[in-house]
């Protein structure tokens, strides 16, 4: 139940644009006893049905940017594949305590760079 | 003269390909490593580095985004690092989550939630690593 509370709460704040992974992922683990890779693979996961929700929409108003699509998409395979391998080698501390380095500048970032 | 000047344009057009395809690369690799954040990062370095318009920017990280999400959700699943009971709760409750959000946008301040979802991540961040 407190799973379904967290995961409304982090799609409200991704529907707001802020972000949701970065704030369900601690959630997941500091209230469950998963390991950091499952908590991962949940935020990647549940991200494929609501995105895809969302780019229909951005299609329709013509807000992609189709110029650089194809390259990003390209170069982000080479990098997406290279971390998922790094991050199924890595034991789940090692990996937790990455993502909290991660996590707190992204904090910083939120709260000293951005002006909206 | 306009060699020269041609040669510039060039030198240029690569530049701006390197830095496109550094931006791509990052995304992807930190995306796969934490499950999230490619957005984080492809974002502002579009609007930063590639002269991307905010609103657009945010378009164009999510359809970067999803295929990159997909090949990495492929991965963790070849390595059996899905609990797919858990993934369905969350993945039921962000697509309610994500329309109240969408409804709801315009009637509170975006700048007051950051500050307090960027301390909320400082401090679980704390909580994660002691």
């Amino acid at each position: 139940m407190l799973i379904f509370i967290v995961s409304i709460l982090s799609g409200i704040i991704s529907g707001m644009g802020i972000g949701g992974g970065t704030i369900l992922i601690p959630v997941l683990i500091l209230t469950s006893g998963i390991s950091q890779q499952i908590a991962q693979s949940v935020n990647l996961i549940s991200f494929i049905p609501t995105a895809s929700i969302a780019l229909i929409t951005h299609i329709k108003n013509g807000n992609i940017e189709k110029k650089l699509l194809f390259k990003l998409i390209a170069a982000g395979i080479l990098g997406a594949v290279l971390g998922s391998i790094l991050a199924s080698y890595i034991s789940s501390a090692i990996l937790r305590k990455m993502f909290a380095i991660f996590l707190f500048c992204i904090g910083v970032y939120e709260i000293c760079c951005k002006k909206k | 003269m306009q060699n020269i000047i041609k040669e510039c344009g060039i030198i240029k057009n690569y530049r701006y390909l390197f830095k496109i395809l550094s931006v791509g690369l990052a995304a992807g690799f930190f995306n796969g490593l934490f499950g999230s954040g490619g957005g984080t990062i492809i974002v502002p370095a579009m609007v930063f580095l590639l002269d991307v318009k905010e609103q657009k920017a945010h378009a164009t990280a999510i359809a970067v985004i999803l295929p990159l999400s997909i090949i990495s959700s492929y991965i963790y699943f070849k390595h059996n690092l899905i609990d797919w009971r858990l993934t369905m709760n969350v993945v039921f409750g962000s697509m309610a989550g994500a329309y109240i959000g969408a409804k709801i946008l315009n009637k509170f301040s975006a700048g007051m939630l950051r500050k307090i979802f960027g301390a909320f991540m400082i401090l679980s961040a704390i909580r994660m690593v002691f």
